[in-house]
């Protein structure tokens, strides 16, 4: 039997119909047609399928979609605004990604994480997206993109606000 | 695109907007991943659909005695249940055969022989009733012993594959050197070490596991498939002869592809039910394998059991190295190695020394376990070979009391010696052993870290310093000795110019995050002066890219980055009539700079390459042909050989037995660099997998034969915690016979980190008596032995 959810992602409203045992992860990928989250397994292990819920970090494929009804939730496809992200810019920039496959959960997770911590150290970053998993890159280079972002979101934020538009 | 100091021996050629080989060009594929927009087979969603799902075997070994799907049938939405003997009435489609000429099971008839096999398959209208139809379908099992070790396997008190005619679980026997002079080496030789190794089993777990949409068209009798495919068209070829499909009737389309490593190489039961279910069907059948089906049934890597002697003389010059080794194959001899080759390349493994004489031997038997032996990011067995030669290296330095670095420097192939013919029969290319090692040995600050680790030992603290020097083969490979199922391991690319001056650029091999798109932009860039950004790489569509083997084993720049080469010089040759032509001159007088001819010594006289393709379009010869490409399926003269010199740090927790890896610096060779970004890249993901294995990965079975790490919370992948901020170095020896120049990269890092990392926990622990720890080296490992050696946190 459905149940209905109703619920912001990427800033628009969407109600549907599901059945109670559906995964989010599978509503956001299946029902939704947004498959830049990934799924990489089935113990809550790997992260790729991280998005954020009403600004935190969590695991999609952990959660059912009618856990999230009057949530708001944001996927890789709401990161680019005017522009991309500058977690988008900083991972193209580092090299932060190979295949591709774990980087909307990486940049979901370092997304909720700076706006906790907006100036992490090396350190904090690792520990950040400890409970993601990426098979390609060794993380060096995830680590730094994030670092690149950081440093990018504070200059934003330092300048004056007339000109922040111009930069966004 | 700046360039950093460390770039300094990287050759460039071109300007920044060209952005040719050496350029640290942004990925031309990263948009679309940063902004959720890949293509995985996963994302694809056809009209119609219907989802494929799999029932698996609880036990390792068993009799089938029935199998009731009449519940499964039952509920709403299901469609079919597919048996083993369903696939046999269609044909026998209930076996096929391995990449090495032996067969496998698709879906069992009689019996099962590894826990979690394949046994039918459930096709519904949705993912979740699939798997609840799974749940349905009764088995019912007579349990027979399962053999889990291939030391047992060979007494053959039960027999795996009594299917086979020999009923023996002894597969085959493999020997290469010279055993006469091998034995007469070691006869003569003052100084012996021996050591047996284990490289256990693992697996690759990219992070997308396998999956397949298969589409048939009923009325054009047309196979459309979209698969996690490392070979897509040796996976066309493969599909046609097991189906009789015609090849111009499939078409097979590798996506984007979330890692592969060698674990979408194999063809897997799987993929043939799917594709049998949408033939059945008629309609488009997806099957996405879950990460425990993907660790406890997909092909595994190593399992190599190793007894090993290594011979020097009195001065420590090693003499000679002999090798037997019994190779695991599980259920099947479905190892991914070129056909003339059961072991691989693993005869590297006289590695970088210079050595009188070497001897292999290599047995493979049968267990109750899943088929494989499948890469793990290593081109054929390497890995097994190098970590062994470096263990035994390392052994030998410290039974003569000598420093490991200093022994290696007195024992490697010197310069003047390449191109080197080892007693194993390759024909080492290129290499400057000692420079990568001195250059390691710099950047690490090798004589203070002995110094540091002589004042700890003092107190008692533990810290180990280890080293590996090894030397890579990769490019499969020259026609007449590689080939996979009989087709030659050549690779191929196809270019043609636009009339406007961009270009398209087709390659037989299969990116799954190696960049090709970027990559071989930059080599068609490098070639022909266009810019690298006006260039599309296209791979992985059967339908459109030329024919080639696919990627793994690094080979793609060795074989396909050769061809594009070889391609754009075709392109080239073409240009400077068409040049000639425009300027009035002798196609002797022009000369090529960057991206145009112009007459020699009037360099004001000269065409660009756009005008050249524009020409070629509108403006050509008399009786030349119109147009501007060119394809080239390019035939290795010999492989190439990579090498490097890794040093790492460790220190070790007492009170947990816990090997921290303080410091880790990696100097690679891989020839000319095309994008020294994509280089690191490649590196920093090597060694990560190359620390895995060492430390926390294995896949382990109980006596039962059930798997005890099907799951990310047994089978431990690196994290961010435990990976260490690599440091890289670089020294540039190009490759003499590679149009380019290049050797290769991805795996090195992966064949060369292990032993670096045994060899310091070893060193660690030496003057406790430790010779050799069997890898994953575990926090219980070591911690045993402090306890046995009365060591406590203080
Ligand atoms: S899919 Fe792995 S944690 Fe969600
Ligand atoms: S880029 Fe491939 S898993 Fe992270």
């Amino acid at each position: 039997m459905g149940r209905t959810v109703k619920l912001t992602v990427n800033g628009q409203e969407v109600s549907r119909e599901v059945e109670p045992r559906l995964l989010l992860v599978h509503f956001i990928r299946e029902d939704l047609n947004l498959t830049g989250t990934h799924i990489g397994c089935d113990t809550t292990s790997c992260g790729a399928c991280t998005i954020n819920m009403d600004g935190k970090a969590v695991k999609s494929c952990t959660i059912f979609a009618v856990q999230a009804d009057g949530r708001s939730i944001e996927t890789i496809e709401g990161m680019a605004q005017n522009g991309l992200h500058p977690l988008q810019e900083g991972f193209w920039e580092k090299h932060g990604l190979q295949c591709g496959y774990c980087t909307p959960g990486m940049i979901m997770c370092a997304n909720a994480f700076l706006k906790e911590n907006p100036q992490p150290t090396e350190e904090e970053i690792r520990w950040a997206i400890s409970g993601n998993l990426c098979r390609c890159t060794g993380y060096v280079k995830i680590v730094e993109a994030i670092q690149y972002a950081a440093n990018k979101i504070q200059a934003q934020a330092a300048q004056p606000s007339e000109t922040k538009e111009v930069v966004a | 695109m700046s360039i950093t100091e460390s770039d300094k021996d990287v050759r460039i050629t071109t300007p920044a907007d060209v952005c040719g080989m050496g350029h640290r060009m942004k990925r031309k594929e990263d948009p679309r991943f940063i902004q959720g927009a890949g293509h995985y087979v996963d994302d694809i969603k056809l009209p119609g659909m219907l989802y494929l799902d799999i029932v698996r075997s609880p036990h390792a070994h068993a009799k089938i005695l029935n199998i009731d799907a009449s519940a499964a049938l039952a509920l709403p939405g299901v469609l079919a249940v597919i048996t083993g003997q369903d696939l046999k009435a269609a044909g026998n489609l209930h076996m096929m055969p391995t990449l090495m000429s032996d067969t496998q099971m698709v879906l069992p008839i009689e019996k099962v022989v590894y826990y979690a096999q394949e046994v039918c398959a459930v096709v519904a209208t949705s993912r979740y009733i699939a798997a609840d139809a799974v749940e349905l379908v009764k088995v019912d099992y007579e349990p027979l012993p399962a053999v889990v070790d291939p030391f047992q396997a060979l007494k053959d008190e039960v027999i795996v594959r009594e299917d086979k005619e020999k009923k023996s679980n002894h597969v085959w026997h493999w020997e290469t050197g010279n055993k006469d002079a091998t034995d007469e080496v070691f006869s003569r030789s003052s100084k012996v070490v021996k050591q047996k190794m284990h490289i256990p089993r693992i697996h690759v777990s990219s992070i997308e596991t396998c999956g397949m949409v298969a589409d048939w068209d009923k009325i054009n009798e047309h196979m459309t498939i979209y698969m996690t495919s490392q070979a897509p068209h040796a996976h066309r070829t493969v599909v046609s002869l097991v189906s009789g499909i015609p090849e111009h009737k499939i078409r097979v389309i590798s996506p984007d592809i979330g890692g592969g490593f060698g674990g979408k190489v194999p063809v897997y039961p799987g993929y043939v039910c799917t594709i049998v279910a949408s033939l059945v069907t008629g309609k488009p059948v997806k099957w996405i394998e879950d990460r425990s089906e993907n660790l406890q049934a997909d092909s595994f890597a190593r399992d190599y059991h190793i007894d090993a002697e290594l011979a020097a003389d009195a001065n420590g010059k090693i003499t000679g190295l002999r090798v037997k080794t019994l190779a695991d194959d599980g259920a099947a001899d479905a190892a991914a190695n070129p056909s003339k080759f059961p072991a691989g390349l693993y005869s590297i493994g006289t590695g970088s020394y210079d050595m009188e004489a070497a001897h292999f031997e290599v047995d493979a038997a049968y267990t109750t376990k899943p088929p494989g032996g499948v890469a793990y990011r290593c081109s054929f067995r390497v890995t097994e070979a190098v970590h062994m030669i470096e263990r035994m290296t390392d052994i030998m330095a410290h039974d003569l009391g000598q420093d490991p670095a200093e022994f290696r420097m007195k024992n490697f192939i010197k310069k003047e010696q390449f191109p080197y013919h080892s007693p194993t029969g390759w024909d080492y290319d290129s290499g400057d052993y000692h420079r990568a090692l001195r250059l390691a040995m710099d950047l690490i600050g090798y004589e203070d870290l002995r110094k540091e680790q002589a004042e700890k030992r003092q107190r008692g603290e533990l810290m180990g310093i280890g080293i590996s020097s090894f030397t890579e083969i990769v490019g499969a490979g020259p026609s007449k000795d590689f080939d996979i199922l009989g087709i030659k391991m050549f690779d191929s690319c196809e270019i043609r110019i636009h009339p406007t001056g961009s270009a398209i650029v087709r390659i037989g091999v299969q990116t799954q995050g190696q960049g090709h798109e970027t990559t071989f932009a930059q080599i068609v860039a490098e070639e022909l002066g266009l810019p690298a950004s006006a260039i599309t790489v296209e791979h992985g569509d059967t339908d459109t890219a030329p024919y080639g083997l696919g990627t793994y084993a690094s080979r793609s720049t060795p074989t396909a980055g050769a061809a594009a080469a070889v391609a754009a010089r075709k392109i080239r040759d073409k240009a400077r009539k068409i040049a000639a032509y425009l300027l009035e001159a002798n196609e002797e007088d022009l000369e090529w700079d960057v991206n145009k001819f112009m007459v020699k010594g009037s360099p004001t006289r000269a065409k660009t390459i756009q005008e050249i393709a524009f020409a070629a379009y509108t403006n050509f010869p008399q009786g030349m042909e119109a147009g501007m490409e060119a394809v080239n399926y390019y035939d290795p003269p010999n492989l190439t050989f990579p090498f490097g010199s890794y040093i790492c740090v460790v220190d070790i927790d007492k009170g947990t037995g816990e090997v921290k890896v303080r410091r880790f610096v990696a100097v690679d060779d891989c020839g000319n660099i095309i994008n020294p970004l994509i280089v690191e890249g490649q590196i920093h993901g090597g060694l990560t997998m190359g620390l895995a294995p060492a430390l926390f990965e294995e896949i382990v079975y109980d006596e039962n034969g059930q798997n005890l790490s099907g799951t990310f919370m047994d089978y431990l992948l690196p994290t961010s915690m435990e990976t260490p901020k690599w440091e890289l170095g670089k020294t540039v020896t190009p490759s003499p016979h590679h149009p380019i120049g290049a050797k290769g990269v991805g795996e090195s890092p992966t064949v060369g980190a292990p032993p670096a990392i045994a060899n310091a926990v070893v060193d660690a622990l030496w003057h406790l008596g430790v010779r050799h720890l069997e890898i994953p080296i575990t926090p219980p490992k070591i911690w045993k032995i402090l306890r046995d050696n009365g060591i406590d946190e203080d």
